[in-house]
């Protein structure tokens, strides 16, 4: 019964959802005041039928209902009751619904915190978030219903994917899809102001918390992916360029690049239609994304099981959204004024230096992850691209934009003088200099060519960055000016400083760890030692370990330094009893300057195993540099002047973000 | 300058730098990919014989055999109609096992092994890499073999 309350919850969003396309746009257009007016409820409405459906769907969960097929597949009943709930985003049915809710959130959160709206604007951007929400209900009912039933009723479910019976992966999917989805809100005031061909400082300061905050959660979600895929997968890297990585990384780049065109186009009124274009292309990425999981054309490690007719539905729907917005903006995008004339040295053209890299560096992952498909579509054979080639697009392209990082935030708009930026920062430029210097001794870089230029760019970015700060305190003095500039109208600022030490951090975890770490697979027998990078792992044994709902083997090691014992670490190899899947679990002895690793690889008779053991030095920064980059996004957010542009602040939703 | 000068100036740079951007990624890219080729192909000899490429089927049952002393393993990779044999230094995937399907990438050796750097995981069980599906399915097959695909097929449906 439950579950068919449910279903009805899901085509009632439905009806709603094509209701809210519509009427609102309409009568936006017409001057229909009423069709306008009923934008907000129906926002609501759809919200709330959407939480009906979600909450019937855990209920099954959570009871076991076999009889639904969905939850058949993806539980069981001797899953602990947290992962019953983070199974109901484990498959592909459910992560949709999950993606269809959160969108209505976003569509219920900008109808009741935009008060200061005019009544116009608001109807189209709940307009458009009806129409998306239109075709991903669609897609649900028609391709994949999560409220199907099975009959006969099995007596037993299949078990999450064990991969997924992770704390990490509960609430990864979740931040992710609320970074993919928060861009549709960018999207709706894009599409908004295109209709409108209305677009000005005002507009821009709307959409800038929505697409701050969606971003902010993109980059949680990516963080928390990497970390994941760290742990849980064994292989102790933390970024694998595979498609489905890509895939989210693709939006997360344009998003940045977007939130940086926004403060062009909010404090200058230029890059209108630049942002706008930016907009549209961070959501069309998110929706690819989703296309490139759900589809199966390529081969990914992260590829679950697919089904190709779903694949053609977004497919179509991405043609629809990406086609119609495009011609949208070739129609009405000349309309929108360029305003905001700049000169050659100005912080315009230092953000437009930071968007075209930005882009750019997209094009080459898009390029990358999309080669396999074109090769194919040209009969040119089937390929794979390696990760060497994304390393490299990286690198040739991040110093640029560490440079230019650095020089940005202390140019001035519109115009700025190049004699006074060079005695401004000549001092900042001259350390990292002596750094860049010190870091080649052999001594610290062991060699290693881009130890010295990653660490001498993150220490650029510090003494810029610091410079930058000096230069605005200038008049306000000591700690307690400090702290004044941030009760006032300075927290944008201090977020982008945060943010952008967070690069710096993320830079000195991306050298260290990738020019120092040391793996080794090895055979072992119990008893044995073998020392990498200065530790010694003594293996004491496997011995048998039952879990709730696995049977594991669990390896017994001692990690010493010189004859110092510094840690006692368990993997486990598991064995799940619902669907028998292997799984490996590695131990980590984590620190803030390295990591040590371990992971059992398989039993290879007579009590030995084949092991894999790592150093992993300063792999904590890639994710500490993520969180700084992530709460400079909500300190920015927290700015007293969007409240005042605005009414209400976006606090709810950002205490969401800090709380995860 | 003015500032009509100063932006075609700008454009002018931008084009070259995305030109050289372009061609550096292209042939960056030449050297960084791997073809995909069935064992039927490989057995063919239709494959590159100094670059790495890889290589895709099922591995076949009772095949997989471990060196008593190191991490070596060596198994068979087949599509139905022809097997290559596969040599691996390291640990295997969790989920890899005889009769899963797999995707090997390395280079043939001399001795006509196939020497696997990489073997690919895969993280549900019933996902077959697209590469492996369309093989299994190009191959030319007798009865018995197509009924065996059909049978996995149905099982991956019925998962």
């Amino acid at each position: 019964m439950i579950p068919e309350l449910g279903h009805v919850a899901l085509i009632l969003a439905l009806i709603i959802a094509v209701v809210q396309a519509a009427f609102p746009l309409a009568g936006s257009l017409s001057g229909n005041r009423p069709w306008m007016t009923m934008a907000r409820p129906l926002a609501y409405g759809q919200f709330t039928f959407l939480t009906i459906a979600f909450a019937c769907l855990v209920q099954a969960f959570l009871t076991s209902d076999f009889s639904v097929l969905y939850v058949a597949q993806n539980s069981n009943t001797l899953l602990p009751d947290i992962y019953k709930v983070s199974a109901v985003w484990g498959g592909h049915e459910g992560s949709l619904l999950l993606w269809v809710l959160f969108m209505a959130a976003w569509g219920a959160a900008v109808a009741a915190l935009s008060n200061n709206l005019p009544q116009v604007v608001i109807s189209r951007v709940i307009s458009v978030q009806g129409m998306i929400a239109v075709g991903f209900l669609l897609f649900m009912l028609l391709t994949s219903n999560p409220f199907e039933r099975l009959f006969p009723i099995p007596p037993e479910g299949r078990d999450l994917n064990p991969l997924l019976q992770d704390f990490g992966l509960a609430i990864h999917p979740p931040m992710l899809y609320m970074g993919y989805v928060g861009f549709s809100v960018a999207f709706a005031f894009a599409i908004a102001a295109l209709i409108g061909g209305r677009l000005d400082a005002a507009w821009a300061r709307w959409s800038r918390p929505w697409t701050t905050v969606a971003w902010v959660f993109l980059t949680i979600g990516i963080a928390l992916g990497s970390w994941w895929a760290y742990y849980e997968l064994g292989w102790g890297g933390w970024w694998f360029w595979d498609p489905v990585e890509n895939a989210s990384l693709m939006p997360w780049l344009v998003g940045t690049a977007l939130i940086h065109s926004l403060a062009v186009t909010e404090k200058r009124g230029a890059f209108k239609s630049w942002t706008l274009l930016l907009a549209i292309f961070a959501f069309s990425l998110s929706l690819l994304g989703t296309f490139l999981v759900r589809s199966g054309v390529l081969t990914s490690v992260h590829a679950f099981a697919t089904d190709p007719e779903r694949g053609l539905f977004i497919l179509i729907f991405l043609c629809f959204v990406v086609g119609g917005s495009l011609a949208l903006y070739a129609w009405r995008a000349p309309e929108v004024s360029e305003g905001g004339r700049f000169d050659l040295v100005s912080r315009e053209t230092a953000l437009l230096g930071n968007n075209l890299l930005f882009v750019a560096f997209t094009v080459l992952v898009l390029f990358g992850t999309l080669a396999p498909l074109i090769y194919e579509a040209f009969d040119w054979g089937k390929i794979s691209v390696g990760f060497p080639w994304f390393n490299k697009m990286f690198i040739a392209l991040a110093p640029f934009l560490a440079i230019l990082l650095g020089i940005g935030p202390a140019a001035r708009w519109k115009q700025d003088d190049p004699g006074r930026m060079t005695k401004m920062l000549w001092i900042a430029f001259a350390l990292s200099i002596l750094v860049l210097a010190i870091a080649a001794l052999p001594l610290f870089s062991g060699g290693h060519l881009w130890v010295p230029i990653g660490i001498a760019l993150a220490a650029w970015l510090l003494f810029s960055h610091v410079t930058i700060l000096r230069e605005r305190l200038k008049n306000k003095p000591g700690l307690k000016g400090l702290v004044a500039d941030l009760r006032g109208n300075g927290r944008s600022f201090y977020g982008m400083l945060a943010a952008h030490m967070g690069v710096a951090i993320f830079i000195v975890g991306v050298t260290m760890v990738s020019n120092f770490q040391d793996e080794e697979d090895v055979r072992m027998s119990p008893g044995d030692s073998h020392e990498i990078a200065g530790y010694r792992f003594e293996f004491l044994g496997a011995e048998p370990a039952a879990g709730p709902n696995y049977r594991a083997d669990r390896g017994h090691f001692l990690v010493y330094s010189g004859e110092k014992e510094i840690a006692e670490l368990f993997p486990e190899k598991r064995s799940y009893l619902g669907g028998g899947m292997p799984m490996t679990e590695a131990a980590i002895d984590a620190g803030l300057f390295r990591d040590i690793y371990v992971s059992l690889g398989e039993s290879v008779g007579g009590g030995d195993w084949a092991l894999r053991l790592y150093y992993k030095p300063y792999v904590r920064w890639i994710w500490l540099g993520a969180i700084f980059m992530a709460l400079g996004g909500l300190l920015a957010v927290s700015d007293p002047r969007y409240r005042t542009a605005r009414g209400r602040s976006t606090a709810p939703v950002g205490g969401a973000a800090a709380r995860a | 300058m003015k500032a009509r000068q100063k932006r075609m100036v700008f454009v002018g740079l931008a084009v070259v730098g995305v030109g050289i951007a372009a061609s550096l990624a292209l042939s960056a890219l030449r050297s960084n990919i791997a073809y995909f080729f069935s064992p039927t192909q490989v057995m063919a000899s239709e494959h590159p014989e100094d670059a790495i490429f890889r290589v895709g089927g099922l591995v076949v049952e009772d095949t997989l055999q471990r060196q008593p002393d190191g991490l070596r393993v060596r198994f068979d990779v087949t599509d139905n109609a022809a097997t290559v044999p596969v040599s691996y230094t390291g640990i295997l995937p969790d989920l890899f096992g005889e009769g899963q399907g797999v995707v090997a990438k390395g280079r043939i050796g001399e001795d006509g092994m196939f020497y696997a750097e990489e073997v690919l995981a895969k993280h549900d069980e019933s996902y077959m890499p697209p590469e492996v599906a369309d093989s299994l399915q190009t191959a030319h097959v007798d009865g018995v073999v197509e009924a065996t695909v059909d049978s996995l097929r149905t099982e991956g449906a019925a998962q």
